[in-house]
């Protein structure tokens, strides 16, 4: 019996080793340290709530924050639409269809960082090319603006995660039952009709799904934020993400960082739950 | 009327068939105009910036290859990545094993541990865990190893332990009888049995710690960095100086691009399977 147990704690020792010095000590050290003046090495004083304070008149965090927010709701709404869309267009019978597969899905294997810089180079020198030889002058000076850099991201991370949403949608097309089409068939129904009330409710928790990871996905985003626009002009397109690192490695405090960090934990863990209790409910609901 | 309706479907094939080749072509863009552009030089990329170059020009290649350190730049990606993946699917296979037999409440409650772990966005932990990592000297590549046990370890044990299910309890008991002691049984029939899930947590680890850029940026020296740290430096250095930079993104690409034409079919059911469970 002693034996049995002693086996089970070495099965498991190293991962939980690893888990409570890594993240969940980290997590209760750094909630401490933001009531502290502690400056990455000591700490003096508790000075309670001051971090937290100053918080609601930074205005750059501010600023970040409502970035983020626009940012993630935006990007959610289109990446999936499109990885929808992808998903329809190479699960129908198209002669292309194994290819374009390929395609869609390949951004995704590649860092955020270097596809922010292959975009920079677009945004940058392709763009405006192309606005000078057609005198378009919405593709000049992308990156520029805030507004610029706010849709370069989006198109960048669309162009990047849409072909990760469409393998979740695949997945739940190609589940359905061909009776059901063919029944809908039978019965004449136009293609839209077929989506609307056959195919849509069978992928619905698909769209659960992912609708969830995009949503923590876009809100947790730093590479390709610090690779396509590093934050300017003037950090107006610096998310929440980059302003934690630089609040701490950049501008070196410590535990002002941490408070910010800490604030950012409680939005990722509202929208996590928040999927926890949904689908939880939808299959009560089911 | 029956042509009709064949017309109308074949009409209809048409334009889906171009609405695929179009955004198809959407897709490959970027990646076309990085690898056209990474053959001209400056003057090239000023004045024909969407056609093929005059003629292909290697020179950039040569200073971006030297630039970028490629080599040792390869081998630090590769080690990292190879050692922590290693790491990831012995270790939580083991663990999974472990809790998935041992069906008691501490088992439960140290599951819902790690599946309440996952919530935690690295950002939120990463600066009290580089103060305490260098605070005992780990800042280094085996510290970076074990950090990567610790945050992806908590998805893989989860995936591993969503497996055992699929494992009948009767393996375990005719090796027993067979006097097989614990080690035995999960090195010699478990983790076997569990290969199509060892896969799947291979392929998602790779991604994810290939192309890991912040968390090495923090722990790592100069002497030992991985590509995308490189990367970042050499594209500071190369502002606007878009020939060399293209270049450079090309040559870090192309491992990926062989990893993916390689193991195709293994990555996309490795992606599917990890984001749906």
């Amino acid at each position: 019996m002693k034996n049995k147990e002693l086996t089970f704690w070495l099965f498991i020792t190293p991962v939980l080793l690893s888990l409570s010095l890594v993240v969940i000590v980290p997590v209760f050290m750094g909630l401490f340290y933001s009531f502290t003046d502690w400056n990455g090495l000591n700490f003096n004083n508790i000075i309670g709530f001051e971090h937290y304070r100053r918080l609601l008149e930074d205005e750059q965090f501010r600023n970040s924050l409502w970035f983020t927010f626009r940012f993630t709701f935006v990007s959610v709404i289109i990446l999936n639409f499109v990885g929808l869309g992808l998903a329809v267009l190479v699960t129908s019978k198209l002669r292309s269809r194994n290819i374009l597969r390929t395609v869609f899905f390949m951004p995704n294997l590649i860092g955020g960082l270097i596809l922010g810089f292959i975009w920079q180079f677009i945004f940058i020198r392709v763009f405006s090319a192309v606005g000078d030889f057609t005198g378009f002058e919405g593709l000049l000076g992308w990156l520029s603006t805030p507004e610029t850099g706010f849709w370069g991201l989006i198109i960048l991370t669309v162009w990047q995660q849409a072909g990760y949403i469409m393998i979740i949608y695949i997945a739940y097309l190609q589940g359905i039952p061909k009776e059901l089409i063919e029944s809908a068939n039978i019965d004449g129904a136009t293609s839209f009709q077929k989506f609307r009330h056959v195919i849509f409710p069978l992928i619905a928790p698909g769209f659960t799904v992912s609708m969830f990871l995009t949503l923590s996905s876009s809100f947790k985003i730093y590479d390709q934020n610090l690779s396509l626009t590093g934050g300017g002009p003037y950090n107006s397109t610096q998310m929440v993400a980059m302003n934690i690192v630089d609040t701490a490695f950049s501008s070196n405090q410590m535990a002002y960082g941490q408070s910010k960090a800490v604030i950012f934990f409680i939005i990722v863990a509202i929208f996590s739950l928040s999927q926890v209790y949904y689908s939880k409910k939808r299959e009560v609901d089911l | 009327m029956e042509k009709n309706v064949y017309e109308k479907r074949k009409r209809k094939y048409l334009i889906i068939e171009v609405i695929g080749l179009l955004m198809g072509l959407v897709w490959v863009s970027p990646f076309y105009l990085m690898l056209v552009n990474s053959f001209k030089t400056p003057r090239e990329i000023f004045s024909n910036v969407l056609n093929f170059p005059d003629q292909f020009n290697f020179d950039n290649y040569v200073v971006a290859f030297d630039d970028l350190n490629f080599i040792r730049s390869f081998f630090n990606s590769l080690l990292i990545t190879l050692v922590s993946v290693g790491v990831i699917v012995l270790f939580s296979s083991m663990a999974g094993y472990a809790l998935a037999r041992n069906k008691s409440r501490l088992s439960g409650i140290i599951l819902l541990v790690f599946v309440g772990a996952m919530l935690i966005p690295f950002q939120s932990v990463m600066i009290p865990l580089t103060a305490n990592f260098g605070r005992v000297g780990m800042l280094n590549r085996y510290g970076l190893i074990f950090m990567y046990l610790g945050f992806g370890g908590s998805l893989a044990l989860f995936l591993y332990h969503g497996a055992m299910t699929t494992v009948s309890i009767s393996m375990d008991e005719a090796a027993i009888i067979d006097g097989a002691n614990k080690f035995q049984i999960f090195f010699k029939i478990i983790f076997p049995l569990l290969s199509p899930i060892s896969v799947t947590v291979a392929i998602l680890n790779v991604i994810w710690i290939w192309n890991d850029y912040l968390l090495p940026s923090l722990v790592l020296s100069r002497a030992n960095e991985t590509i995308p740290i490189r990367m970042f430096y050499f594209f500071g250095q190369y502002t606007r100086q878009w020939h060399l930079a293209l270049a450079g993104l090309t040559i870090a690409i192309i491992p990926v691009i062989i990893f993916y034409f390689s193991a195709q079919k293994i990555i996309v059911e490795g992606v599917s399977e990890g984001a749906i469970k």
